[in-house]
C-alpha cells in the first residue's frame, strides 16, 4: 500500500473546511492519510489537529504559499512530500498544482472526482452529461470536488511536524485590478443566486443582491443576461463558457435552464428555480420549483428569509 | 532585439457541446456525434495569432489524435495559423494525462517552441491538466484561465483572482491556458478556407509511456429524484422553510 497524502486547502490564509472532506475521500481510497498543510505560518495547522483518521500532519512552510504561482507550489510540495497518492481539492489553484505535481513525478492526474470506490474514481465528463469511472494502478494525484464527501469527524489528536521548503517561482504579479464590487465571487460561495434574461433589466439584479446579502450568497448570471446588459460582467456568468459552480444551494431566477447553463451548475447540492413558465427546462433539475414571476416570488422569499435568519 | 517567437497552439477535437451524449453498454457512444474543436481552443488560437501579429514569428497548431482530428487542424489553418501538425501512433488508444503530456512535451521540444497556448480545459475531460502539466515537464512557467494578453519579450496576462483581475507577467518560455476572453475570435474567411483545403498536415510520432489510468466505464449521471414544484409567488415562503428544515442549507 502506497502512502495516502492529503493536501489541506488554503483559503485567505487559513485552512478551508472542505479539507475535512478530503480526509474522508482518502479513507474511501484506502488508508489513513498524511495531512500536509502548505503555509507561511505553521500555527494554522493547529486547526486540523483534531481531524479523525489522520496518521500524521506535516506543515510545509514556504513563502511561495503566499502567492499563486503553481510552479512554486508544486516544487515546494514535491520536495517536502513522501511518494504516494495525493489528494487535494478541485479548486482553480489546486487543480493547477495537482497537474504540476503529477507531471513532476511522472504520474497521472485525475481531476474533479465525485466518487471513490477503492482505486476506482468517478468524475463528470462532457460538462456533466456523463460520468467516467477510471481505475488507477500505482500512484496518482487526485482532485476532489467540494461538497461531495462528508466531512470527517473531530476526535483526533495529531502532532504537527514542520518542514521548511523553497519553491522556484516563475510568474510575477504586476498589479491587481480590484473588483468594482466587494461581492463574493460565484466560484467561492456556498450559496449562489443567479439571474437570467427574465430579470428584465440589470437594475432588477438589486433584488437578487438583497436576497444574497440576507443569506450570504454570491450573485451570478446567465449568458443571456451577461450578453444583453453591459452592467452584468462576464465574471458573473455561470455555465459552459462561464464559471462552474458547485454550491450547497443554487437559486436560478428568470433562467430557462439551457444545457450550457446547466453545465455550470447542475452538480449543485440543492437547486431552486423561480420562473413564470411552468415548462421551463430548469424545473426538471430543481429540487424546489416556484412557478411565478420573480416580481411576485422574490419579495415573499426575501421576507421569509429575513424573518428566519434576521 | 526581440527574438521572433515560435508559437504553438494546442487544439483538441471533442464532441459538439450541443450534442446529446448517450451511453451504450458501458461506453459513451460518439458514432453519430458531430466532432468540433474544443471551444476554449478557439480563444487559444486567437491569442496565439495576436501574439504573432505583435511580434512576428510563426504559429503552429498541434493536435494529438487519430486521422479524424485533421479536420480541426484545417479549421485552425483557415483561421490563420501557419503550420498544422498531428501527432499519432496507431498503437495508442486511450492516453492518460501522463502519456499525453509526455507526447506533447517531446514534440514541443523538437519544435523549439517559445510559447504554447492551449484551452483552459477541454470540453470532453473538463480537466484543465494539460497546460500546467506540460509546463512542469518542460520546466516552464504557466498561467491558467487567461482572459487577455499583451506581448513584449514576456507575456503579460490577465486572469481572475479572488480580489479581482490580476495582471501577471509570465517570462517566456511558458504555457498559457486560455479562458473565454472579452474579445471576439476571428472566423475563417473564404481565402482562408481555400488555403486550408490545400494545406498539408504534417504527421509526427513520439514515444508514450503506458497508461496507469484506465477507463473502467462510462455511465449517465443518476437522475435526480423529482423535485417539488409550487405554484404562485406566495409559495416562496414555504420554499424558504424547506431550505432550512428539509435541505439544511440555510
Ligand atoms: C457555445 C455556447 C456557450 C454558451 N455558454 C453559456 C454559459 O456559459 N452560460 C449560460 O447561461 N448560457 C450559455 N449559453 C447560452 C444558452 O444557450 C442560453 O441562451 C442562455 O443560458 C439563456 O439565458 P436565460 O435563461 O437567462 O434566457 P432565456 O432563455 O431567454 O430565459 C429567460 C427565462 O426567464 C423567464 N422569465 C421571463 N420573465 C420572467 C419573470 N418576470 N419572472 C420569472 N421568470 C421570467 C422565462 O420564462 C424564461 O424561461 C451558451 C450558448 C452557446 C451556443
Ligand atoms: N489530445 C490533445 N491534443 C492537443 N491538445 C490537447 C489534447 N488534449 C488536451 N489538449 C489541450 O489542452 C487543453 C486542456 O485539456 P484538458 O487538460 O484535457 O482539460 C485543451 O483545451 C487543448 O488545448
Amino acid at each position: 500500500m502506497t502512502n495516502m497524502i492529503v493536501i489541506a486547502e488554503l483559503s485567505k490564509g487559513s485552512i478551508h473546511p472542505s479539507t475535512a472532506e478530503l480526509v474522508t475521500a482518502a479513507h474511501a481510497f484506502g488508508g489513513e492519510p498524511i495531512l500536509v498543510v502548505p503555509c507561511t505560518d505553521a500555527s494554522i495547522a493547529d486547526s486540523v489537529q483534531s481531524l479523525s483518521g489522520v496518521s500524521k500532519i506535516i506543515a510545509v512552510k514556504s513563502d511561495v504559499f503566499d502567492g499563486n504561482d503553481s510552479s512554486g507550489w508544486a516544487s515546494a510540495l514535491d520536495s517536502a512530500l513522501p511518494s504516494g497518492t495525493v489528494l487535494c481539492l478541485a479548486t482553480t489553484r489546486s487543480k493547477d498544482v495537482a497537474a504540476r505535481l503529477a507531471a513532476r513525478r511522472n504520474i497521472s492526474v485525475v481531476q474533479d472526482v465525485i466518487r471513490i470506490d477503492g482505486s476506482n474514481l468517478t468524475s463528470p465528463i462532457y460538462s456533466g452529461k456523463a460520468n467516467q469511472t477510471v481505475s488507477v494502478s500505482g500512484e496518482a494525484v487526485i482532485t476532489v470536488r467540494a461538497n461531495v464527501f462528508d466531512a470527517v469527524g473531530n476526535d483526533g489528536t495529531c502532532d504537527v511536524s514542520v518542514v521548511d521548503a523553497s519553491g522556484d517561482v516563475k510568474t510575477a504579479v504586476q498589479e491587481i485590478m480590484q473588483r468594482a464590487s466587494t461581492r463574493l465571487d460565484v466560484s467561492e460561495a456556498n450559496i449562489v443566486i443567479s439571474g437570467g434574461r427574465g430579470m428584465g433589466s440589470p437594475a432588477n439584479f438589486a433584488h437578487l443582491e438583497a436576497v444574497a446579502d440576507t443569506i450570504g450568497a454570491a450573485v451570478g448570471a446567465s449568458r443571456a443576461a451577461v450578453d444583453t446588459w453591459a452592467e452584468i460582467p462576464h465574471s458573473m456568468q455561470v455555465g459552459q463558457t462561464g464559471k462552474t459552480v458547485n454550491p450547497n444551494l443554487y437559486i436560478a431566477v428568470g433562467i430557462s435552464g439551457a444545457i450550457q447553463h446547466l453545465a455550470g451548475m447542475r452538480s449543485s447540492k440543492y437547486i431552486v428555480a423561480i420562473n413564470k413558465d411552468a415548462d421551463a427546462a430548469i424545473f426538471q433539475h430543481a429540487d424546489y420549483g416556484i412557478v411565478a414571476s420573480w416580481e411576485e416570488a422574490l419579495p415573499v422569499f426575501q421576507e421569509a428569509l429575513s424573518a428566519m435568519l434576521g | 532585439m526581440i527574438q521572433m517567437p515560435t508559437i504553438v497552439v494546442l487544439v483538441k477535437q471533442v464532441p459538439d457541446t450541443n450534442a446529446k451524449i448517450v451511453v451504450q453498454g458501458d461506453r459513451v457512444d460518439l458514432s453519430s456525434v458531430k466532432m468540433v474543436m474544443s471551444p476554449y481552443d478557439e480563444f487559444a488560437i486567437e491569442t496565439a495569432i495576436r501574439h504573432k501579429e505583435a511580434t512576428d514569428g510563426t504559429v503552429t497548431a498541434l493536435t494529438v489524435g487519430g486521422p479524424g482530428s485533421e479536420k480541426i487542424l484545417k479549421d485552425a489553418k483557415a483561421i490563420g495559423v501557419d503550420n498544422i501538425v498531428r501527432v499519432w501512433d496507431d498503437s495508442w488508444s486511450e492516453l492518460d494525462s501522463n502519456a499525453l503530456q509526455s507526447i506533447l512535451s517531446e514534440t514541443i521540444q523538437t519544435m523549439g517552441a517559445t510559447v504554447v497556448y492551449c484551452g483552459k480545459s477541454a470540453a470532453d475531460t473538463g480537466a484543465g491538466s494539460t497546460g500546467p502539466g506540460l509546463a512542469e515537464r518542460l520546466g516552464w512557467g504557466n498561467a491558467s484561465n487567461v482572459i487577455g494578453a499583451e506581448f513584449t519579450d514576456s507575456v503579460v496576462v490577465s486572469m481572475p483572482v479572488e480580489s479581482g483581475v490580476a495582471k501577471i507577467s509570465v517570462a517566456l518560455p511558458a504555457v498559457i491556458s486560455c479562458d473565454k476572453g472579452d474579445f471576439k475570435v476571428r472566423k475563417p474567411n473564404v481565402k482562408g478556407i481555400m488555403m486550408a483545403k490545400k494545406a498539408k498536415v504534417e504527421l509526427l510520432s513520439a514515444t508514450a509511456p503506458s497508461s496507469s489510468i484506465n477507463i473502467a466505464s462510462h455511465s449517465m449521471p443518476p437522475a435526480k429524484p423529482a423535485g417539488k414544484t409550487f405554484e404562485g409567488g406566495a409559495s416562496a415562503s414555504q420554499v424558504a422553510q424547506l431550505l432550512r428544515d428539509e435541505a439544511n442549507v440555510l
